[in-house]
């Protein structure tokens, strides 16, 4: 039997199932469909990181607004508001810093730099070579293991339908709409959004419409329980290190360094030739940290294309088809993105512009 | 460049350390890296320098012989190492360890994984007290240190190693309260045909049994602890009579004790093979989920073979002998003039597997046993999760392990979920009306071992760090 719905979601990460969230408000009949578990890719398995300070310029207005939504999510989903500091160690890096700093805190972050001493008495444990630091308060961290849950759950109190363990196989079209083969039975929707992150090429695909979707393989790291060490979250200037302390003691150590591996093979694997340094740098920032274990690394398949900007609107050349995706930082921004692209798919005028996935994209 | 060898194995228990001296004794420069001091694994564990004098035992024996086979062969033996990364490049292992307190690293043409197995010990009221520990490890304790659990122990759990740990606690002058096994007398009785496979092995299990039966030692057949119980150490505990599939039946019958060794089996340790990227499937009967592996050990991956325990429970006897025959098909892949086939060395490891499956067999809880956990029972003893913190988590719609561990944190302390991922699923599959091999376990992350960051990183210059290019502004 062919279930029939207004939308069909393929991907039941933050994207996807934020979306869902927005359209049930008015009261469209929509489906969420993960090939795995809600919220287990990039969504899942992402450091958590809620920073402005290494978040693209243009997209500031867009992550202002992503922070209130995680601020309202709450302790439901780990959310801490911790202030953050990046740090530079070296002319270049101070350089990059303030250049970079600077041109944020113009699109709205309220980022300010700080000095060697206002650095110190907030983290005593950092490390003495910092030459020059910024501090943005807004800045913390949410636990994205939560994600799936958190969704699962919100999905369920919506009335919202969602189908894990479902892999869809095959996308045709018809006069009323779409029908999505997959492995738990056939779905008929009106409408159709592409929000499968890092898979969606080989999704689009099934439509004909090549998407220009890559995918970085960020690694993450956790340590065991600590003693407390850090109470706000730490970068570093380049964007390569990410750090924060959670409050059972651990310590989660990002900064996007490449592990090895495709989406289409599985889960990706971490390499030793990238997660030496990664822990090294970590180690530099903060000397305590050689005195931890760690307990567990991991990848993550981060998508986007070669501009770096979002996807977010109408499926080029398909008639009430919609992608959402590709957004760096998208952990940040998702829950926001999710908002917007639920009003344009209602016919409403989103409060911030969309990224039409359509347009020429070029290198950076 | 790094030190590349022929052949790596992991693990110098009696699958690797026998795999190691049959490809170095065919010409193959073989390395093999272990965890312990000396090579043997669990089960041959060599006593502490300061004990040498201490009687022997078989496994002392068997384990001496061993040593001298690798002393005396070309081998080449990494001891107190500990392989945190195992990686492919090109047509190369890479072989990440700790020694020493630093990372270090060798490269192999072929590896062999002889990883062993790790004790499934079902969660049970009051067995986070001290005083109560695994029957494996109450093995490790004895022969390596000749160290009795407590001054009063009871010993349960199933299959043969309650028989083992109890007449070793004796023999190093240590009190057996007495024996709790789920295993029925008929239960033994129903494994012997399968047991005449390897005589030797049956009339040392006799000896044990009647030792402990000589010495009044009681055993309750077909009970289980339902309790454990002490202020802060072990005081005392309760024994429950089990039904046919191993349900608590019956009032609870109290012992004195300062001890308590429990254990329910084995279980394949394959997350080194699983993060390759070997498949793993359910065989209740090898101890659970298991890699896909030949019998001489060979996988869908070339140059990759994966022998023992680590392979499925057959015992130590068929895993001595899938050692060989794992070394003696590594080798032929190095050196293709090998002759590899060899039907007495295979016809005897069937006939091993089939007494080790057999003692699998009773080691296995039946399906009754979980009700044992009751909700408050500490699970996840990482994060101290209980029984009912696990059930909410499934009730919240959480259907698979990986999502009762994102969740719920079930999993991710130190240990990595090797203590509680079984019986997480096991209730996953309880809840949610499903058989346990539909249940699989959650994805394995590397490092194998919790590893100190600072090993990882060793000495090193902030501006030798590689940084890559800034993200795009």
């Amino acid at each position: 039997m062919t279930e029939t719905y207004d939308l069909a979601i393929v991907g039941g990460g933050i994207m996807g199932c934020s979306t869902a969230l927005r359209l049930a408000e008015d009261g469209m009949k929509t489906i969420v469909l993960d090939q795995g578990d809600l919220g287990q890719g990039a969504s899942g398995v992402n450091a958590g990181t809620l920073s402005l300070q290494i978040k693209r310029v243009q997209l500031m207005p867009y992550a202002l607004k992503g922070h209130s939504e995680w601020e309202a999510m709450g302790e439901a989903v780990g959310f801490k508001k911790t202030g953050g500091f990046t740090l530079a160690f070296t002319e270049h890096e101070a350089e990059l810093l303030y250049e970079r700093q600077a041109l944020k805190a113009d699109a709205g972050a309220p980022i300010t730099f700080v000095s060697n001493n206002a650095l110190r008495a907030a983290e005593q444990n950092l490390s003495h070579k910092v030459l020059a630091a910024s501090y943005c308060p807004e800045d913390g961290y949410a636990n994205s293991s939560l994600t799936g849950q958190y969704y699962r759950l919100r999905l369920k109190e919506n009335e919202v339908q969602f189908r894990e363990k479902c892999n869809v196989k095959l996308i045709t079209r018809n006069s009323s709409g779409f029908n999505l083969t997959t492995s738990c039975g056939t779905v008929h929707a009106t409408r159709l959004l592409l929000a499968a992150g890092a898979w969606l090429k080989p999704i689009a695909a099934h439509l004909g419409v090549d998407l220009p979707v890559r995918a970085r393989v960020n690694t993450v790291s956790v340590t065991e329980r600590m003693p407390p060490l850090i109470s706000s979250i730490v970068g570093h200037a380049t964007g390569l290190l990410t750090m924060k302390q959670k409050s059972n003691g651990t310590i989660l150590i990002g900064g996007g360094w490449q592990g090895q591996g495709v989406p289409q093979d599985g889960r990706g694997n971490v390499t030793a030739k990238t997660l030496i340094p990664n822990l090294s740098l970590a180690q530099h920032v903060l000397p305590e940290l050689s005195n931890a274990r760690v307990t567990r690394s991991w990848v993550g398949f981060e998508a986007n294309v070669p501009d770096f900007y979002p996807l977010a609107g109408a499926l080029p050349g398909i008639e009430n088809a919609f992608v959402l995706g590709c957004v760096r930082g998208g952990y940040t921004i998702g829950p926001y993105m999710g908002r917007l692209m639920g009003d344009y798919i209602l016919g409403q005028e989103p409060e911030l512009p969309l990224f039409d996935p359509g347009r020429e994209f070029s290198e950076v | 460049m790094i030190e590349t060898c022929d052949v790596a194995i992991i693990g110098a228990g009696p699958a690797g350390a026998n795999a190691g001296i049959m490809a170095a004794s065919q010409g193959c420069h073989t390395i093999i890296i272990d965890e312990q001091a000396m090579p043997g694994g669990q089960i041959w564990r060599a006593k502490s320098e300061a004990i040498k004098s201490a009687p022997m035992t078989p496994e002392i024996i068997d384990g001496d012989k061993l040593r001298v086979s690798i002393a005396e062969s070309n081998l080449t033996h990494i001891a107190n190492a500990r392989v945190w990364q195992i990686e492919r490049e090109l047509d190369e292992w890479v072989l990440h360890f700790i020694i020493n307190g630093r990372s270090e690293k060798i490269g192999a043409k072929v590896l062999i994984l002889a990883t062993g197995a790790r004790e499934y010990v079902q969660p049970t009221p009051g067995w986070t007290l001290p005083g109560v520990i695994g029957l494996a490890g109450a093995t490790a304790l004895m022969k390596r240190d000749l160290l009795t659990p407590g001054k009063r122990t009871v010993v349960s759990g199933t299959g043969p190693l309650v028989f083992f740990v109890a007449s070793e606690i004796r023999r190093l002058g240590g009190e057996v309260a007495a024996i709790v096994t789920p295993n029925s007398r008929a239960d033994w009785l129903r494994a012997l045909p399968s047991m005449s496979y390897r005589i030797d092995l049956l009339r040392r299990g006799f000896v044990w049994v009647a030792d402990l039966l000589l010495a009044g030692i009681p055993i309750f057949w077909r009970h289980a602890i339902k309790q454990i119980d002490g202020e802060t150490k072990v005081q005392s505990v309760k024994v429950t009579k089990l039904g046919n599939d191993w349900s608590p039946k019956g009032p609870a019958h109290l012992l004195e004790a300062d001890s308590v060794c429990l254990g329910h089996g084995l279980q394949a340790a394959s997350e080194a093979s699983q993060l390759l990227g070997i498949d793993v499937k359910y065989q209740l009967e090898l101890g659970g989920w298991v890699p896909e592996v030949q019998e001489d050990g060979s996988t869908k991956i070339n140059g990759l073979f994966i022998c023992g325990d680590g392979a499925g429970i057959r015992g130590a006897a068929a895993a001595e002998i899938q050692g060989k025959l794992a070394g003696l098909s590594a080798a032929k892949s190095i050196r293709p003039e090998v002759n590899s086939s060899n039907s007495a060395l295979l016809n005897s490891y069937r006939r091993a597997s089939r007494f080790g499956m057999a003692m699998t067999g009773l080691s296995i809880p039946r399906k009754g046993f979980q009700k044992l956990i009751t909700q408050e029972t500490i699970v996840c003893r990482c994060e101290s999760l209980l029984r009912c913190d696990i059930e909410n988590e499934i009730e919240t719609g959480a259907a698979t392990t990986n999502a009762v561990k994102s969740g719920s944190r079930a999993g991710m302390g130190p240990c990595g979920g090797k203590y509680c991922q079984s019986t997480i699923a096991k209730i996953i599959a309880d809840r949610e009306n499903q058989s346990e091999e539909k249940i699989a376990p959650p994805t394995p992350r590397p490092p194998l071992r919790p590893v100190s960051a600072s090993a990882l990183s060793g000495e090193f210059e902030y501006t030798d760090l590689q940084i890559p290019k800034p993200a795009p502004l």
